[in-house]
């Protein structure tokens, strides 16, 4: 499979080494290229330095032969940009974007996009282990 | 006509006390305390402290009945955001956005934010328009049909001189409309003959302005 990872913070790093050792084609983007060291000297994948808002960055990540597009910055609204880039410019079929804030998160899962709102994750799995969850 | 505005950099500011000036109701949504204290100051009671991307705020704000939000960070994810929220969420019908890098206009437009403004672009387009030795002027765009209407001066090294407008194999889709010869306005039949230093006034598809700029003013 071919991945192109926006964003080289702790999710994006430990995903692209995860799928890099599992032999996928994996691309990693960020603004600052210090990040990339997070990936270690095992990962084997491409890196490419820039805004994932950035049409000319994402060809160079090779967004146009990509299967999945994953974009987890630390910024909700980058994340939410670059993925509709990713969908709507270059047909991506699945695009995958990490939102913290669960209202922006539930407004735009509804208009379409395959979200994640790490808040309410977190928070869900810290009721489950004390015990307060409504199932 | 309620008016919001997203973003108290000098856009939004000015933008805010402008519009409150002209007797709009507006308010100005801006993230940092102490600018909303400042300008609070000076404008009273139309500042809200505030993320404008997050709907809580929008809320706050009474987004449900504004007519218009204007989205003028520097940062154009917020401002894409920001609209999107404004127009999804509240039903708001107009939702302009400022672009700050040109590239983002089309995209924008892609992810249904009709109305943008980009800075680059309009300074870019005055060039283009005040240059006095450009030879095609660019007068109007059709934005809704990609059309243009645009004025070029005739050259005489253009292959159209001397020709009956009939003889002449204009660009696809490019509809003469006007030819001004000195002070005089000629209507173009398919006689009309062009010379040097006729101003002619055509209304084009976008896609075939620079093979007409070639074609009047080599």
């Amino acid at each position: 499979m071919r991945a192109v990872i926006l964003g080289c913070g702790r999710v994006g790093s430990t995903l692209a080494r995860s799928l890099d050792a599992a032999g996928h084609d994996v691309t990693v983007i960020d603004r600052n290229k210090l990040q990339f060291e997070r990936l270690g000297d095992e990962y084997a994948g491409r890196t490419v330095v820039g805004t994932g808002l950035d049409e000319d960055v994402l060809l160079q990540a090779g967004i146009e032969s990509a299967d999945v597009f994953i974009a987890v910055t630390n910024g909700d609204n980058t994340s939410i940009m670059a993925s509709q880039i990713a969908r709507e410019v270059f047909g991506v079929s699945h695009v995958i974007t990490r939102i913290y804030d669960p209202v922006r998160e539930r407004l735009y899962n509804s208009l379409g996009l395959d979200t994640l709102c790490s808040t309410t994750i977190m928070a869900d799995l810290i009721e489950k282990k004390i015990g307060t969850a409504r199932s | 006509m309620y008016i919001l505005v997203v973003g108290g950099g000098k856009v939004g500011y000015y933008l805010t006390k402008t519009l409150v000036n002209e007797g709009y109701e507006v308010l100005l949504i801006e993230r940092n305390s102490a600018k909303v204290d400042t300008f609070s100051d000076r404008l009273g009671t139309v500042v809200l402290r505030g993320d404008g991307a997050e709907a809580a705020t929008l809320e706050q704000a009474g987004a449900a009945r504004a007519d218009v939000v204007i989205a003028t960070t520097g940062q154009d994810e917020d401002n894409l955001v920001i609209c999107q929220v404004a127009k999804k969420k509240f039903n708001v019908r107009h939702a302009i956005a400022r672009v700050n890098n040109p590239k983002n206009e089309e995209i924008f437009k892609r992810l249904g934010i009709d109305t943008t403004v980009s800075v680059t672009n309009l300074i870019l387009s005055y060039i283009e328009q005040s240059l006095p030795d450009r030879e095609l002027m660019h007068l109007l765009t059709l934005s809704h049909a990609d059309l243009a209407i645009v004025e070029a001066r005739v050259t005489e090294r253009s292959p159209y001189v001397g020709q009956a407008l009939s003889d002449i194999a204009l660009p696809p889709d490019v509809a003469v409309s006007a030819v001004i010869r000195g002070e005089e306005l000629l209507i173009p039949g398919p006689e009309t003959r062009l010379q040097p230093g006729d101003d002619v006034v055509a209304l084009t598809h976008r896609a075939s302005e620079d093979e007409l700029r070639a074609a009047l003013s080599r």
